[in-house]
């Protein structure tokens, strides 16, 4: 099933040739990538974290201030990207993950919106409000991938299956299961011997990491990174799309993306209704599902799962 | 010497003394009772010593040298000192194996790089020992029919077995148990006794709070009353159920052993 | 202008301000306090009150006999605007409790906050269509007018702020803390269940709830727009999110301190504005938000709040 699809994706852009569509895809992928990452951070950790779209900027700008300042290729400028910001996930970490639930969610938010300011206000580095330009396109050997999006499609996809794959070991690993564990009680995680405060801060590293991927991508497909690509409403939707897909369920992330990507384009006919009835949608949807589109069945099917594979 | 020591164990909450100067000694292998009204301080006593909660004064000392003092939950876990809770705390969207798996975390070590070696031997060999451990557990306390139900599946009285076993996944030298008999049913009570009594004999020290005279007075090698804060008394079952004092404060002129307290 | 008095200045503006913020913070506050909510749609509804003040002043205007007699009377037409707003807003907070969040009592938290996104979003499109997205200008209803003290101004429109916002808080303050109204909502606040034992009638109590916090919402849209002539669509956000710094500063759940927490976010941005830059005053507010909450979460007037599982 998994092989099928993952063929299907794979060879997609040969059969349809509507480079729109590779569009909506790159884009949907491009998302799937950040929901992953987030959903290690608020799925699988149990963090709350409104703030996310910080650590793609800083991913992104990362890769930016590189290029045009010392000439860094991409394939440089990815690991770098994401340990930046899985640094800057670490760091900004230490002082949160001392409150809980619904204060996290505000701090995590109210530093969100300071690395946005602070980017927007940075101007000799950042170029302010304007943003950076002419940041240079991924290449391999004499092959650019120029404006084309079907070598972003299959590089986006590359990189979602491998996060994918990662976080799918993560929940099963010995440190998966801690953080599933403090996820559901923090206190009983505690007494069994979770260093809860270290299992925090690498959920938040390695999510921060993931988005910094997701920023040296974003940065090198659009050629232009500016501020306003990263402010509290990408956080918003990167974290409706976990939720929509079920906490902690590393397809329902992916597949929730995909939703919150491809519905909105659905619903271009209705043009400038569209965001109007995208909000409607996320209620009943809500609704109808508190518990997001692969909640529940996640957790059965990891039910199956663990004496299976042992 | 002992294996767990306290000494003079001051606890306030505010203007409140939880505790005021609780010392008792927990010898290595025996089972030792914690009595007394609700209210008396006994889970306070256990969130001191676990880490969870700070005493202002007083000593507690581990395997005669380590102190505890300043010591956070997953250190004390760390040096074999496992607990259940009063109000079962099981982590709920976990299966019942996951759940005992999670017990096992202090005695695994794989780290992120062996979790994400694409062909992590190491990893998966300790996820074996630590599976294998977790089911032979569940065995004992006859759960492994259900290892793959949610836990929140369970009975009232697995989700206790279940807490017993998530903690004995450790692998602990000291067993911290809140009212295990609480709410089981005669049958549950007296399998738990024997289980207890099997740890006993398999070195395990356990220190138990317990309302149930009925559970305390038989297993028990030296049971220490609470009240108010304060230790009472302390002895051999017989001699504390004989004290004055206790009766008093605690069993409140009913020397039969009916529990005055309870569920 | 002296040191002292550019001081006194930014303090009468902060003030202004301040209270503005206060007035949506009690929203938040009162939400949070009674069913442990971060209503993310309500700085939505104070930019819909906005809008419904537009919307006043223009039809107001417009309408030949009752425009004669509200330009003979501004501060009648000023009346009228604030009324409407609040009224609307009021129905508004209703109706997204009703529909929104109502269904989702007992569900996880996280969905309530994903919903409370949708609403959101909803809200700011609904009005983005229907008043178009460019920045709308907001007539002034009042004459222009300022007292001088020294060189420190206030105008007009600064003291009918304040006055409108310390009238609305004391009244508020009466009917929390003086009216059987008010004990209901204490007591549901305390304990859902145990007000419903006693006959409260639980649903009840938290959408009237709703229906005065967004009603305070939309008074403060209703000055907001008066005192910066121009309002979008977008203003509901980061006012917004200023608003739930506020009540956080203050102690959320706490009435006084959502009034405390909006004042001194007031001060503490016009200060940042007049003393560093105009750019920086919003990582003011986002700073001591971060700040209050890892150094003294419950706030200033907050109670130490016990850990909800």
């Amino acid at each position: 099933m998994r092989t099928a699809i993952l063929v299907v994706l794979i060879s997609l852009p040969f059969i349809d040739r509507n480079p729109y569509h590779v569009e909506v895809l790159t884009t949907a992928g491009l998302y799937a990538l950040l929901a992953l990452g987030l959903n290690l951070i608020v799925g699988f950790a149990g963090l709350l974290h409104l703030g996310y779209a910080a650590f793609f900027a800083i991913g992104a700008y990362t890769y930016a201030l590189l290029n045009l300042r010392a000439g860094c290729p991409f394939w440089l400028g990815l690991p770098v990207s994401m340990a930046t910001a899985g640094v800057a996930g670490v760091l900004l970490g230490l002082p949160a993950v001392r409150v809980r639930g619904d204060y996290l969610a505000i701090v995590t938010l109210g530093f969100g919106e300071i690395v946005r300011i602070v980017v927007t206000n940075l101007e000799p580095w950042t170029g302010g409000p304007n943003g950076l330009l002419g940041i240079a396109h991924p290449s391999i050997g004499s092959f650019r991938f120029g404006v084309d999006s079907r070598p972003y499609y299959w590089l986006i996809l590359l990189l979602v299956e491998g996060t994918a794959w990662a976080c799918a070991r993560l929940r099963r690993s010995r440190i998966g299961l801690a953080w599933v564990a403090l996820r559901e009680d923090e206190l009983a995680a505690r007494c069994l011997g979770v260093d809860t405060t270290r299992l925090k801060l690498i959920a938040l590293g390695l999510g921060g990491g993931i988005a910094g991927v997701a920023g040296c991508f974003f940065a090198a497909k659009q050629g232009t990174v500016t501020p306003d690509s990263f402010d509290f409403i990408l956080s918003v939707m990167i974290l409706a799309m976990v939720i929509l897909g079920g906490l902690g369920s590393v397809r329902g992330a992916i597949l929730g993306a995909a939703v919150l990507t491809i519905v909105p384009e659905l619903l271009q006919g209705f043009s400038s209704y569209r965001m109007l009835l995208f909000g409607a949608l996320m209620v009943v949807l809500m609704q109808a599902r508190p518990q997001g589109l692969l909640g529940l069945a996640q957790i059965r099917r990891e039910l199956r799962g663990r004496r299976a594979a042992a | 010497m002992p294996l767990l020591r306290l000494e003079r164990i001051t606890k306030r909450f505010g203007g409140l003394v939880a505790l005021s100067e609780v010392s008792f000694s927990v010898e290595r292998g025996s089972i030792v009772s914690l009595i007394g009204p609700n209210g008396a301080g006994k889970t306070t006593l256990f969130n001191c010593v676990t880490g969870v909660i700070r005493p202002e004064a007083g000593s507690i000392r581990f395997e005669e040298e380590e102190s505890l003092m300043g010591l956070t939950p997953h250190q004390v876990a760390e040096l074999g000192i496992a607990r259940t809770f009063q109000n079962i705390r099981l982590f709920a969207n976990m299966s019942v194996l996951e759940n005992v798996l999670a017990g096992t975390y202090v005695r695994t070590k794989s780290g992120l790089l062996e979790a994400l070696w694409p062909w992590g031997f190491a990893a998966h060999q300790e996820e074996r020992w630590a599976i294998d451990r977790s089911m032979r557990l569940l065995e004992q306390l006859q759960l492994a029919p259900f290892a793959d139900h949610l836990a929140t599946a369970l009975s009232y009285g697995q989700q206790r077995r279940l807490e017993l076993a998530r903690a004995l996944a450790s692998d602990p030298e000291l067993l911290l148990l809140d009212e295990p008999a609480a709410g089981l049913t005669y049958q549950e009570r007296q399998e738990l006794m024997a289980f207890l009594n099997r740890l006993k004999g398999q070195g395990l020290t356990v220190l138990l709070i317990e309302h149930d005279m009925r559970v305390v007075m038989p297993i028990s090698d030296w049971v220490v009353v609470l009240d108010d804060g304060a230790t009472i008394a302390q002895g051999s079952p017989k001699a504390v159920q004989e004290d004055p004092r206790v009766i008093e404060a605690y069993l409140g002129a009913k020397p039969d052993g009916v529990r005055p307290h309870g569920v | 202008m002296s040191p002292g008095e550019f001081f006194l200045q930014q303090f009468i503006n902060g003030l202004a301000i301040g209270s503005i913020y206060a007035l949506i913070a009690l929203g938040y506050t009162m939400v949070y306090g009674i069913i442990q909510l971060i209503n993310f749609a309500h700085g939505e509804i104070f930019m819909a009150g906005a809008y419904l003040g537009l919307a006043a002043i223009l039809l107001i205007g417009s309408i030949g006999p009752i425009g004669a007699a509200a330009g003979a009377a501004p501060a009648l037409s000023l009346v009228l605007t604030i009324l409407t707003a609040a009224a609307g807003c009021a129905l508004l907070g209703l109706a997204v409790e009703r529909v929104a969040y109502r269904p989702l009592r007992q569900a996880p938290k996280l969905s309530v906050l994903i919903t409370a996104i949708g609403v959101s979003f909803f809200l700011q499109n609904a009005v983005m269509l229907s008043f178009g997205a460019q920045d709308r200008y907001v007539p002034p209803l009042l004459p222009v007018l300022h007292a001088r003290i020294g060189s420190v101004t206030v105008t007009l429109m600064q003291g009918i702020v304040l006055a409108v916002s310390l009238m609305l808080m004391m009244g508020l303050q009466g009917i929390v803390y003086g009216t059987a109204l008010g004990r209901a909502m204490r007591a549901t606040a305390q304990d859902p269940l145990a007000a419903r034992l006693m006959g409260i009638p639980v649903n009840r109590i938290i959408a009237v709830t709703f229906a005065m916090g967004s009603a305070l919402a939309g008074v403060g849209g209703v000055l907001f727009g008066l005192t910066y002539s121009t309002i979008n669509f977008h203003d509901g956000y980061l006012t917004g999110l200023k608003a739930f710094t506020a009540a956080v500063l203050g102690g959320i759940g706490n009435i006084p301190g959502a009034m405390l927490g909006g004042l001194l976010l007031g001060f503490l941005e016009g200060f940042a504005a007049a003393y560093l830059s105009t750019q920086w005053k919003n990582v003011v507010a986002f700073t001591v938000l971060v700040l209050v909450l890892i150094l003294r979460p419950r706030g200033l007037l907050g109670e130490r709040v016990a850990e909800r599982a």
